[in-house]
This record gives C-alpha cells, structure tokens and sequence, in this order.
C-alpha cells in the first residue's frame, strides 16, 4: 500500500493537478461571474466544446496557439451573447435556454469539424503549447516544479483568481454585478442598467469558458475529440455551489476535484488495483455529487439567480 | 422609444399550440440553410433529402417509427418532469439504466420464458425510476440543484455501464464490450413482418395516452401542474410538495427507461457502448416543441426521428455532415423557446406619439 | 416666469393594456414644498412618479425640472437630475452592508470602491437632515425604520432635490412616523422638494403644505393644506363619494376556537414567536397589530400549518391540533387568506377554476380515486364567480390577468366555501381599491355574526379599528396586550407596537 502511496503523491502528481485544475478554474470562474449576476449559464459544456474546436482548428491552419486562445475566446464571448440575448432580453427560461445552447454549441461544433476535418484515418493534431518555467521561482524546491514548471495558461488562471476576487469584491463594476444578481431592483433604482450588467457578466462568462476549451485542446491535449468536455462544465457549476460562489473557495473545489480526476488517473495506471478503469472516470462525479449533497442546505445563492428582470412588468 | 410592447394574454388561443412549434421549426431550418451552403450543398436538395428519404418507401416510414419510439418515451419524461419544474435533464442515464435492466433479466436463465418480456418492462421502468429518484430525493432532501445532479448522473451511470462491459458482461470470446444476448423468448413481438416495429412502438403509444390521462384528468396531474407553477401556494394549498416531486421523479424515471428497455427488447437484445446517441437529451427538445402536451410528443418525436434517420441519407447523397441533425435540434429548443413567449404574451405596436 | 418651479410636469399619460394609468396629468413642485400625492389603489399615484423615476415611460407628456425640458428615460436619468425616490417596497440588498448598498451604482471614481468618499456623505447627510445609520450594519438586521432611512440616505447621496416617497409611513410606527416628518421638515426648510404618496389622511393633513388628488388616472382636485380643508372633505374628493365605515353589531361571543398557550417556533432566519398567548371564540374578530417582522407572519404560518411550533399549546375547537400540516388544519375547519395572495394563495399560470379548488382536489367533490370531475369543479367555478361577483372572461382565464380585487375574491371565494370556523386573514385588503376593501370587510362581519372566529392581522390601523372586536399587539414574538375595542386608541397601540407599556 505504501509502495502505491509513494508512486502516486510525486511531484508529477501535484503538476498534473495543477494542469486539470487549470480548465476547471476558468469555467469556474466563467460560470461564477454569470451566476453572480443572476444567470445560470448551462451553456457552458456546449461554449466549452465550440471553444476547443475553434480554438484548435484556428491553430491547425495558422499554426498560431495564442490565435486559436482568441478564437476560442472569441467563440466564448459570442455564445454568451447568445445566452444573454435569450435569458436577460427575452426573459426566457434559463435552465432551457442554457440546455438549448449547449445542444446547439455542441451540435456546431461536431458539424463543423466534420466540415473542416473530415473523417481522416488519424487524428488531426497540433503542437501543443510547451511548459515554461519562470526564472527564480521554478528554481525552489518542490513547489517550483509543481507551480512554476507550467503552461502559460496556467499561469493566466493562477492571475486570474485574485483578479477575480478584487473585481468582484472592492471595484464599484463587481458591487453592481452583485446587486444585480441578489436584487436588480436595488441596482436598477441606483442607476445600474440591469441588462448592461448581465450582458457584461455573460460575455466575460463565455470568454473564459473560452479559455478553458482552448486549454483543454491546445495545452491538456494536442487534438480535439468528440468527448474532449466530457462533463467538465457540469462539473464547473457543481464546483460554485461546493465554493458558495466565491471565486477562491470555487478555485480551492477545482483543484480538489483535480485531486480525485489525478488519483483516478494514476489508480487506473497502477497494476494494484483490478477494476475496469471506467470506475475510476466515474469516482470524481459520484464524489462532486456528494460533496453538493453535503453543501447545499446552507448555499448562499445570488438570490435573484434564475428570475428574469423586466423593466415595465406589471 | 421601443417601438413593440409586451402584452400579457388572459387566454392562449388553441391554434398557437400548432403555430408555434412549426414556426420554430422553419425558422430553424433557415437558420441552418446556411451551414448546408457553407458545405456547399444545395440547400434545397438537402432539405429535401433529409425529410423525405425517409418517408419516400413504406420500409423507411416504418424505420421512422421505430426510432421515433425511443424518442416519445423519452419526451414523455421529460415533459412529465418539466411540467413539475423537477429540471430532469438525466433521461440519457435513467434509459441507459432501463436498458441494463432490461438486459440483465432478458438474459436470465432462471426465469420461465413467458415471464421475460413482461418482467424486462417493469423492471427496466424501475431502475430508470430508481435512478431518477436519485436527484429527486437530494433535491426534496437536501436542496441540491437537480440540474446538475441529474447531467453529472448521466456520466455516472454511463461510466458504471462500460465497466459493466469491459468487467463482468465483457464477450469471453470476441473480447467486445457488448452484454451477452438476450434470450430469444425476451425479444419483443414483432407487429409487421419483415420489419424492425416492434412491441416498444405499441407501448410508446400507449404511455403517450397514459401520460396525457394522468396530467389531464388525476389529481396527480392537477399537483404537478400545481407544483410547478407555484410551489409556495402548493405547500399552502396542502399539497405535499415531496411526495409530488418524487412522485414526478418515478413516473419520469420509469418512461426513460422504457426507452432503454425498448431499444435493448426491440432493437439490439444486448447492451453495447452506442445504445444512445443522446436520445434522452433529444428528447428535452421533443418536449419543449411539444409544448410539454403529452399527445404533441408524438408527432415532435416522429420529426426528429425523420430528421435524425433523414440525416444519414442526406450525408451519403450531399456530402454535408450527419451533425446537421444535432444542430437542429439545439437550434429548434431554442426557437421553440422565444416562440413560447407569444403563448404568454402578445405583441403590440407602441404608440409612440411623444418626441 | 421668472423663477422657475423645481419639478413641473405636464399632460403625463401612461396606459396599460387597457388601463389609462395616468391620463394627463398635471403636477407642479416649489422648492420647499411638501406635496401630498393622494388617491385610492389604482388611482395612478405611484405610476406617475414611477414615469418621473424613469422606471416607465409615459406615452405623452413633458416633464421639466427647474425650467429645464427633460427627458428621463432610466433611474439614472432621473438620479442625474436630482429625483430620488423610496419605494414602498425597499429595493435594498439584504445581504449587503448600508454601506455597500449606498456604494452601488457609483461611478467614475477610479478602479476601486471609494469608501471614504460615502462615508464623508453619510456624516454630512446627518448632519443635515438627522439621518443616523450605521455603515457596517447588514441590511437584514436592520428594522424597518432603519432600512427605509437608509434609503432616504440612498437618494440624497446621489444629490435628490426632488424626494419621492411611496406609502412611506405603511410599516411604520407612529412614533417612527413622527422621526420621518422631522426629517421630511428639514429637507424642505433647505429648500429640496417632497412628494408624499399616501392614502392616510390624517398623516397627508399634518405634514404637506398642497395636496394633489388623483382619481382614475386624472388630477380630480389640488387643494391648499392651510387648515381650512377637513379630513372628510379629501376623503371624499378622493373617493368621488363619501365613505362610511361598514356597520357592525356588537360582537356576541361562542365557544372558543384558537387557543394558544406559551407557543413558540423555531428562530433561524426570520422572526420567532416566543410565548404568544391568544384565546379567541367564534363570533369575534381578533385584530393583530404591529410593525412588520415582529412576528405577525409567523404567527399567521403557525395558523396555516405552514410553520409548526417548536413548544407550547395550540388548541382548535378545544382539541390539540395531530399534525401540523396545510391540509390537516384545513380539515379542522380553517379557512385562510396568505399575505401574499398572488404568490402564496393562487397561481398565476393556471385557470381560475383550478386556483379555485387548489386546496380541495382531494375532496369527493372534486375527484375520486384519483380521477379529477371536471364538470364539478367548472360547475363550482361558475357559481363562486358569480356569487362572489368576480370580474373574469370565465372560469378559464389564466389566474394572473386578474386585478387585485378579483384576485382576493376568488381566494375568499374558495376557503369561505367551505364554511370556515375560523378564519385567518393576514392583510385581506392590502392595495385593495376601496370597493373591493368594504366588500371584504362586508364578507368579514357577516362570517363573524355566524359565529366564525376571525384572526385578522392587519398593518392598516384604520381597518384594524373598523373591524375588531378586540385587538392584539405584537412586539418581538410576543403578544405585548390585548385591548378591548371600547377602549383600544389609536396611541395607545401605537406605544405598544414600540415595545411600550404592556401586562404581559
């Protein structure tokens, strides 16, 4: 048993972690912003699959990663355009809307890379982004390889964190964001144009789940796949109910659901135990659906989450 | 300023019900034309390929049928759910469960030959019920969003069936993940001979029936009705909230997994990895075109049946991808959805006299 | 004229549907003015200043602030021009601190909050106007005084010289009322403009200085508060006719039919009963009085089988009450009209016959085995409607096209068909208009002199006054007296809504 322990917790492990948090936090974090203002945004696997197939094929005929990151990004800010026309100016059901957007991304995305690719003998890839390690800091023991031996994305979603938390918490834009999402009647009588706020909210949603699709096919992978999301979005919104809605606490639940996906990953690599490996892939949903079980009698929802705002109802 | 205004109806007259959906439909097939030029096909002639190859031969109206039997089913349950608001987007696990179910007992050695078909129905209805009961008791319990316990168990369950298949149903001899067949007495009747039409489409029919009976004229209905309209007046109106979720939860869960228990009694008599192509997300679509009328089930899940079948014949002849189909359908929940809103409202000009 | 007025508006039309909301309305506001804005329920008050707010858009009309032709299109609009306005109903964030509530909204002050800068503003503003709030309370533990200063606070920040206020004085008591005019008086000796939206004569009579009426949309009178106009005389320019309080006999009371000892519920997130004691017999209406959040809805829920109580005796018809369920107090014969008639009484999405019968479905009458009689609940339908003269296209017609009227008669409708033998009613006539509020109460005195129980909890004294045989006053949970209503004063619940005073 030891012998597996020591295998598994190496410093590869930690920077495997790191390395599936990083999608994770960016879809988090899409998803928080979002949810904040009021929106349940359940697009975000379907932005996430359109994101990556973009992103990826940008970079297959450019050659340019930092291209296709803007491609997947920009994929991401269009979808969420879409998101908001249908739930802040019509006013529509998010939850449907939200399943509808994602069964439309998805939907393009399959289409549209079977227009571009074709169905070729072998998979079509690209030459992923490489690790950089930061001067100095890559240097010190331990924490150097696992922090700062990583992909330049990686980096962006450690910066974007605290960046989250400032914006939300001490600039006048992020107080406003989260009026709109517990009271929009209170932002709207102070002067904050409801809508303005949630279309803000939804396209810097759908820029980052952008960001998370372009890491996953660019960075994570070197190819894009049918099942290249395969649940991480979902997993993404599960993760902001486990974090209360607060981007560190949400950042902390993805790295702890990184955890479990690099535990499974390497007990499926490891001859010790003998199951099929899907039950390894099944272990970190069982365990997300248990962690929400355990949190959500207490969740401190944005209270005008889910209710449309309309100026003139009456 | 604006120039339309938003005016609530006292009534939605009855004729919207058929508008709209079709409305929404031709919508989204304009909105597609331009992904079919973008393949540079003609739009014309692969419209025309997808709706009518496969109503062109009585043979291909028939395959319409049986797919579209899944289909109902699972537009069945979601319509159920929705209409209760319990958000079940976990058709495709609850049918994956009934399916397994269904395959476990039609492989059955032990059991008399007579029993196998009656007992795959029932007890692939209660595994997709089980399954659904799930989320429905985290959400009465717990308060956990059924949303995304119910997408997270479709994962869950569809990992836990390949290793099913890759463990303890893996063929011994061809090293496939496939579930052993089932036995010759389980597989489902045939109805017309010399096709694949079998007992499921027979029982799809009459859960559609049932389903319309039970929203319509129980008082089941009327408290799920209720509920999802108003859970607060419900609860002071003395319904019990819980006992309406859960119930919801099991009838939805049990008509998912009838559509797994078709395809497995039906179509395949084994379960592999493709059972599914996302029938229980296509059918949120078919309820949400249905405007979650039991009855309208039927023929929203025969168009896409017609769309999805279509989609392969329109590849082959044009070259332009089968995702069209998947693209049709998000495309046609969306329409369908701001469509919806002139069920509530109506719109009128504004008088803009002023400025 | 030389000296422009502070706020003029001219020919406001405002429709709905079919509503005219406002129909040409005229209204003019000096510098130093307290202006009383009267009318019954829906007679346009708020819809007028709501169009001044930028919350809507009037068809017609032109609106000058200061000499100066407006045009305000958004709240913003109207906060740049110096309008403020408090809403009846609070648009505050609970989970926020008063000082973040007052940092919303703020803009062009670099990146970050600027906290100072407010906190400068707030010693200012009670400087000026007496205004006391502190910066680091959460809204949810404010009163309801507290919140509704904090947003007077909200819209002088923004630099209000026009102040609106909705019904400001519904919540409170009379004594916070007096602290409100107080202020009020300070904001016009600086020569700030107020409208005060009311329909409590007596506070419109001591605080303004003109009073604009309105009636169905349109300016029916503008008279000069100089102590020459009477009470009754705006009452009846208000309603086009003159008003009596419904008649009633003196109370003559059964056998007992509530009784509580000693009860108690949960505390948590909202107010918690602690120890109320009531008694009430069938043929007497029970008033309850107090500011809101003192207990009154829990007290209300606890009736409904909506809260169950955490300790002490809750008694119907003399037996302990088995469960406390919605349905098993139905079944020992209560009746119930919820606060929130729209969201917690009936469902908007569905037909009228079905909000009708919502909590009897299970009945015989209604169903058997499971299976709905249609043709029984569209007969009972019929007949409620008509009875009960609610104005619908028919028994079909979605629930929420209704007006508020016809919205608390289907509801009266449906738990008084089953001949109730106690009746709890929280609020029966809250943003009635008065037609439909004396038909309620007509209905009230009639069950009480069948000798049903009535528990009326009521934030209107007037009403309170009109109608009850005794009245209670709660205060924290408790019940602080119980008056009798030869003696009961209006000061004298007052004080004790405060916490003042009181036996027990």
């Amino acid at each position: 048993m030891n012998e597996i322990l020591s295998q598994i917790f190496q410093v590869g492990f930690f920077a495997a972690v790191i390395r599936i948090a990083t999608p994770l936090v960016f879809g988090t974090l899409g998803e928080l912003f979002a949810e904040r203002a009021g929106i349940l945004n359940l697009g975000i696997e379907g932005i996430m699959m359109l994101a990556a197939m973009s992103g990826f094929s940008t970079v297959f005929f450019t050659g340019s990663l930092w291209l296709g990151v803007l491609a997947a990004v920009l994929t991401g800010v269009v979808a969420g355009l879409v998101m908001g026309l249908l739930t802040v100016s019509l006013g529509l059901s998010q939850h449907v809307s939200g399943i509808g957007l994602t069964l439309l991304c998805s939907g393009l995305s399959f289409y549209c890379y079977r227009l571009i690719f074709g169905q070729p003998s072998t998979l079509p890839a690209i030459k992923p982004f490489e690790t950089v390690a930061l001067p100095v800091l890559a240097e010190i023991p331990i924490i150097g390889p696992i922090l700062f031996n990583q992909f330049a994305l990686v980096y962006l979603a450690m910066l974007i964190v605290p960046a989250a938390a400032f914006v939300l918490f001490h600039t006048p834009w992020g107080l406003n964001l989260r009026t709109v999402g517990e009271n929009p009647l209170a932002a709207f009588s102070a002067g904050v144009s409801v809508t303005a706020m949630r279309y803000q909210a939804l396209l810097l949603s759908g820029a980052l789940m952008g960001l998370a699709g372009a890491f996953l096919c660019m960075a994570q992978y070197n190819a894009y796949t049918f099942g290249v999301i395969s649940g991480r979005g979902w997993v993404c919104i599960a993760l902001i109910v486990f974090g209360q809605w607060n981007p560190w606490k949400s950042a902390a639940g993805a790295i702890l659901f990184a955890c479990i996906d690099a535990l499974q990953l390497r007990l499926q690599a490891s001859s010790a135990i003998n199951l099929p490996y899907q039950v390894f892939l099944m272990l970190p949903f069982v365990l997300t659906i248990v962690g929400m079980a355990l949190v959500s009698r207490n969740a401190l929802a944005p209270a005008a989450l889910l209710k449309p705002f309309r100026k003139e109802a009456r | 300023m604006n120039g339309v205004r938003l005016e609530l109806r006292t009534q939605t007259p009855w004729w919207l019900n058929l508008v709209l959906p079709l409305a929404a439909i031709g919508l989204t097939l304009v909105l597609c034309s331009g992904l079919i030029v973008l393949a540079g096909a003609n739009v014309f002639t692969a419209y025309t390929k997808l709706f009518l190859s496969s109503l062109s031969t009585p043979f291909n109206l028939v395959e319409t049928v049986v797919k579209a039997t899944p289909l109902v089913f699972t537009g069945l349950a979601v319509t159920v759910a929705f209409r209760a608001k319990f958000w079940n987007i976990g058709a495709e696990g609850q049918l994956l469960a009934g399916a397994m179910a269904a395959a476990f007992i039609g492989a059955c050695e032990a059991l008399p030959a007579w029993s196998l078909v009656p007992l795959m129905v029932l007890g692939g209805a209660l595994a997709g019920s089980i399954w659904a009961l799930i989320p429905a008791v985290l959400k009465a319990r717990y308060k956990v969003d059924d949303v995304v316990t119910t997408l997270l168990l479709n994962f869950v369950l569809y990992y836990g069936m390949m290793a099913l298949l890759d463990g303890p149903w893996k063929d011994p001899l061809s090293g496939y993940p496939d579930s052993p067949d089932i036995r010759a007495a389980a597989e489902f009747p045939i109805l017309l001979r010399a096709t694949r039409l079998h007992l499921g489409a027979l029982l799809a029919a009459a859960a559609a029936a049932a389903v319309w009976l039970m929203m319509r004229h129980t008082t089941l209905g009327f408290e799920i009705s209720a509920v999802g309209e108003n859970l607060k007046a419900s609860r002071y109106a003395g319904i019990n909230i819980g006992a309406v979720i859960l119930l919801t939860a099991t009838t939805s869960g049990a008509l998912a997994g009838l559509a797994g228990v078709g395809e497995v009694g039906g179509i395949h008599f084994q379960v592999m990895a493709g059972l599914s192509p996302g029938y229980g997300y296509t059918g949120i679509v078919i309820a949400m075109l249905a405007r979650l009328n039991p009855i309208g089930v039927v023929p929203a899940a025969i168009f896409f049946a017609v769309v999805i079948t279509g989609a392969e014949a329109m590849s082959r002849a044009t070259g332009v991808p089968v995702f069209l189909a998947d693209v049709i359908q998000g495309m046609s929940l969306i329409t369908m959805l701001a469509a919806l809103m002139l069920t509530q409202y109506r719109i009128r000009a504004n008088r803009t006299e002023h400025e | 004229m030389e000296n422009p007025s502070l706020l003029e508006m001219r020919g406001i039309s405002k429709r709905f549907g079919h509503v005219r909301a406002n129909d040409g309305v005229d209204l003019t506001l000096n510098g130093g003015d307290i202006l009383g804005l009267l009318g019954e329920n829906g007679a346009g008050k708020t819809t007028l200043m709501n169009i001044l707010f930028g919350v809507y858009t009037p068809d017609s009309g032109r609106i000058a602030i200061a000499g100066r032709p407006v045009h305000i299109r958004s709240s913003s609009d109207a906060l740049a021009h110096g309008v403020g306005m408090v809403h009846q109903h609070f648009h505050l964030v609970a989970r926020h601190t008063v000082l973040e509530n007052l940092m919303v909204g703020q803009s062009g002050r670099g990146i970050r909050l600027d906290r100072n800068f407010i906190l400068q503003r707030m010693q200012d503003i009670e400087q000026r106007f007496g205004l006391h709030l502190v910066p680091g309370a959460r809204v949810s533990d404010l009163t309801i005084g507290e919140q509704q200063r904090l947003e007077i606070v909200k819209a002088l920040i923004r630099g209000a010289r026009i102040l609106i206020l909705d019904e400001p004085t519904a919540a409170l008591t009379p004594q916070e009322t007096e602290g409100l005019f107080t202020a009020l008086r300070a904001m016009a000796s600086q020569s700030m403009g107020v409208v005060f939206i009311s329909h409590k004569l007596h506070e419109v009579m001591a605080i303004t200085q003109r009073v604009v009426i309105l009636q169905q949309g349109k300016v029916a009178a503008e008279v000069l508060n100089d102590g020459t106009i009477s009470q009754r005389r705006l009452a009846e320019l208000m309603c086009g006719q003159e008003i009596s309080p419904p008649s009633k006999s003196s109370a003559k009371p059964g056998a007992v039919r509530l009784r509580m000892e000693n009860l108690r519920t949960p505390g948590g997130a909202r107010p918690s009963l602690k120890g109320v004691c009531l008694k009430i017999r069938g043929g007497e209406i029970l008033g309850i009085a107090g500011v809101s959040g003192n207990g009154q809805s829990e007290l209300a829920d606890v009736i409904a089988g909506m809260l169950p109580p955490a300790g002490g005796i809750l008694e119907i018809n003399g037996k302990p009450v088995p469960r406390y369920t919605p349905r098993s107090m139905q079944a020992l014969g209560v009746g119930r009209i919820p606060e929130d008639r729209m969201g917690t009484g009936l469902i908007p999405a569905l037909p009228l016959s079905s909000c009708m019968v919502l909590s009897r479905i299970q009945e015989f009458r209604f169903s058997r085995c499971g299976f709905l009689k249609h043709a029984a609940i569209r007969r009972f339908a019929d007949q409620q409607i008509e009875s009960f003269g609610i104005k619908a296209a028919g028994h079909q017609v979605r629930t929420g096209t209704l007006s508020g009227g016809n919205l608390q008669k289907a509801l009266l409708a449906r738990e008084l068909a089953w001949n109730p033998t106690l009746l709890l009613a929280a609020q029966p006539t809250r943003g009635l208009d008065v037609a439909a509020t004396r038909f309620v109460h007509q209905r009230f005195l009639e069950l009480r002199d069948r000798d049903c129980a009535i528990v009326l909890i009521s934030e209107d004294l007037e009403e309170l006054f009109a109608l009850s045989d005794r009245i209670a006053v709660m205060y924290e949970g408790r019940i602080m007296d119980i008056l009798d209503i030869q003696t009961a004063t209006v000061a004298n619940v007052g004080l004790l809504m405060a916490g003042v005073g009181g036996s027990k």
